[in-house]
């Protein structure tokens, strides 16, 4: 990446600010470093690509609308490999879309950001109103093998801070990885705390130290199963591809022995540090009877709900599902144990329920759809934590 | 038995690579020995070229190429080659991919970079069908032949790819076959030089499925026919620029001077940055 240098202070706009969920994701990706951005216009995104088609040429970076998402994700693959710290951002059609080439992210293993606002689908669906249904398309949504990671905002605040998280993430992991967000988180204005410069954590790809010769192994994983990641231009005359590999770059595509290598390290660099990696928030979960396992918007009114159930005398908490891929299973099988039901409200037609079901074992899990322009009442959580004590 | 000596452009290979997987009789060797000898004369820092290819036959060229090289999915070589290059435009980017992934699944993404005038090389081997999966036919399929999937003859027109590249706005085309190799490497130093989006077609021989579906089963039978087609005719109108069984038109059709993506963005940077 050809870097310009410029003043900390512009790249982060430091201190209280108001703004929509959409431009503090675009913040966000500025102050983790994102320099590069292929988009393609969409609702209810666009306001990120916006935002960074003004700011990144303000820092020296890049912005670039393509032709269409594929070509979006392709720009993305292709400027990390530069070096660049790259982005994209699109709402469930572009998603579908920005699927192939996710695909070659994983195999390549290269580092980069997807945000997907979510909105009504399938197909065109509702493209101005809040939808949770991408949530096990960003799970399984390219054909193949894979592990991937996936965290969902609540709140305009972390569509800052878990686009930084998203970055360091992808960084430390070489993995695509997914900020679902949605319609509402998206479009709504709260206040931002953007922090100084010197307080945002960030990461940068592990670096090859071996010398530039012809036995270079791009694909030769530390102990944390992750390579150090080489980029055009140093000298390495690397190669790779989106074909089953060696650790040399070289495609192996008759090899059972080469693909199990590859397909499983692949899996495991997620499945084994799943610990590090996994984030959920507990409230008032500790002595609950009844909790309520939310993400994204619907954990708002969740939260809510389970507060006026306080006060109504009935113990309940909120399990919120920081990060959804990989699945915080053990998280949700150690809340199941302890309560007599599992509340999962979702804006989709029971998606992550599946997974929480699967994890709460004989804990019974009431499901609450949503679908369309409004997102749960915390009255409607409310009325079901109710019915479980009765 | 004599001894064995270095291929004079041995550098530009990763030997421990070959032999390659292309058949016997196969362009791509051909197309692959001129853009090495381009980048030997023009004496160009290896470490500094990024060979992107797609999917195919010739898209296996990534790999054989002693420089950083990328390998994408099918169609989307150039949509790569654009992150690369905007990334770090200090990198020289060449594409080298075929006919059916450049201008099929591949279309839209060649149409776009051409008009942006990024600073990219597109060079397309051009065999007329889809070689990797058995021969089926593409977009530059000739009417009127045979293939695989077109067991009655072929009733789709194709595709003249010259006339699709100048027509978008690319300031460097040509037309070349693998017969014509000292021309094809002049063309791709031109190219390399050149300051905005190149694109070289080259009509390359596919005697095992192209060839034998069309009475041309050996190598030597295609160039027979290149040689007794083609006609060169420097700085035609590309759109009469006529690839058919009876004749092949090739040449230098378009080289002009326009202000490139690569320019223009920088100078829009400069002018950001200044008023901050």
């Amino acid at each position: 990446m050809t870097t310009v240098s410029v003043e900390k202070t512009r790249v982060v706009r430091s201190g209280q600010r108001f703004m929509s969920g959409d431009d503090a994701c675009a913040e966000g990706a500025l102050s983790a470093g994102c320099r590069f951005f292929a988009g393609y216009p969409i609702t209810p995104a666009t306001e990120i690509a916006e935002r960074m088609a003004r700011r990144l040429p303000e820092i020296g970076g890049v912005y670039i609308q393509m032709e269409d998402e594929i070509a979006s994700m392709a720009a993305v693959i292709g400027a990390s490999y530069a070096g660049a710290k790259s982005m994209t951002a699109t709402s469930g059609p572009g998603f579908s879309l920005m699927m192939e080439n996710i695909g070659l992210a994983v195999m390549t293993e290269t580092p980069c950001v997807i945000v997907n606002v979510m909105r009504g689908g399938p197909s065109t669906g509702q493209p101005t109103m809040p939808g949770q249904q991408d949530v096990m398309q960003a799970r399984w949504g390219s054909h193949g093998d894979y592990e991937i990671i996936a965290v969902a905002p609540s709140s305009v605040q972390e569509m800052f801070d878990l686009t930084v998280e998203a970055f360091n993430l992808s960084e430390t992991y070489r993995v695509p990885v997914f900020v679902l967000a949605d319609e509402i988180v998206g479009h709504m204005w709260e206040r931002v705390n953007i922090p100084e410069v010197e307080s945002i954590k960030t990461v940068n790809r592990k670096k090859p130290t071996v010398p530039h010769n012809n036995r270079f192994e791009p694909f030769k994983p530390d102990e944390d199963f992750v390579p150090p990641m080489a980029v055009f231009g140093e000298g390495y005359h690397f190669h790779a591809t989106g074909l089953t590999h060696d650790e040399r770059g070289y495609p192996r595509t008759e090899s059972a022995e080469a693909q199990t290598k590859l397909v499983q390290r692949l899996c495991n660099k997620i499945r084994k540090n799943k610990e590090k990696i996994i984030r959920v928030e507990n409230t008032m979960l500790t002595d609950a009877e009844v909790a309520v396992v939310a993400y994204g918007i619907a954990a708002r009114a969740a939260l809510s709900a389970a507060r006026k159930a306080r006060e109504r005398g009935i113990k309940a908490g909120l399990l919120r599902l920081v990060t959804l891929w990989p699945f915080p299973e053990e998280q949700v099988a150690e809340v199941a144990r302890r309560v007599k039901a599992i509340v999962v409200p979702e804006m989709n037609c029971g998606q992550i329920v599946r997974e929480v079901e699967r994890a709460a074992k004989e804990t019974p899990v009431i499901f609450l759809s949503k679908l369309g322009e409004e997102p749960h009442k915390p009255s409607e959580i409310l009325d079901t934590i109710e019915g479980v004590q009765k | 038995m004599t001894e064995e000596s270095p291929h004079p452009y041995e550098r530009f290979l990763r030997k421990d690579r070959i032999p390659h997987i292309w058949c016997e009789g196969c362009g791509n060797g051909i197309i692959l020995n001129c853009f090495a000898r381009a980048l030997d004369e023009l004496s160009i820092d290896l470490d500094k070229v990024v060979v992107v290819s797609g999917i195919g036959c010739i898209g296996r060229v990534s790999g054989y190429t002693n420089t950083d090289s990328f390998h994408t999915t099918h169609g989307r070589p150039i949509a790569f080659a654009t992150g690369v290059k905007l990334a770090n435009p200090e990198l020289k980017v060449v594409v080298i991919s075929g006919d059916g992934d450049l201008f099929a699944i591949g279309g839209n993404h060649f149409i776009h970079a051409a008009r942006r005038n990024l600073d990219i090389q597109v060079i397309c081997a051009n065999n007329f069908i889809y070689g990797m999966t058995g021969g089926q036919m593409g977009p530059t399929t000739p009417i009127n032949t045979w293939t695989p999937t077109t067991p009655y003859g072929n009733i789709e027109q194709s595709f003249n790819l010259v006339h699709l590249a100048a027509a978008c706005g690319a300031v460097y085309v040509a037309r070349w076959t693998t017969l014509h190799t000292r021309w094809l490497t002049e063309s791709i130093k031109k190219a390399l030089q050149k300051e905005g989006f190149s694109f070289i077609e080259v009509v390359s021989e596919c005697p095992e499925l192209f060839g034998r579906y069309n009475k041309m089963e050996t190598g030597i039978k295609m160039m027979k026919w290149f040689k007794e087609a083609s006609q060169v005719q420097h700085f035609s109108d590309p759109a009469k620029a006529e690839l058919t069984p009876n004749r092949i038109v090739v040449g230098e059709f378009v080289d002009i001077e326009k202000p490139s993506y690569v320019r223009l963005r920088r100078e829009m940077t400069e002018r950001v940055l200044e008023k901050k």
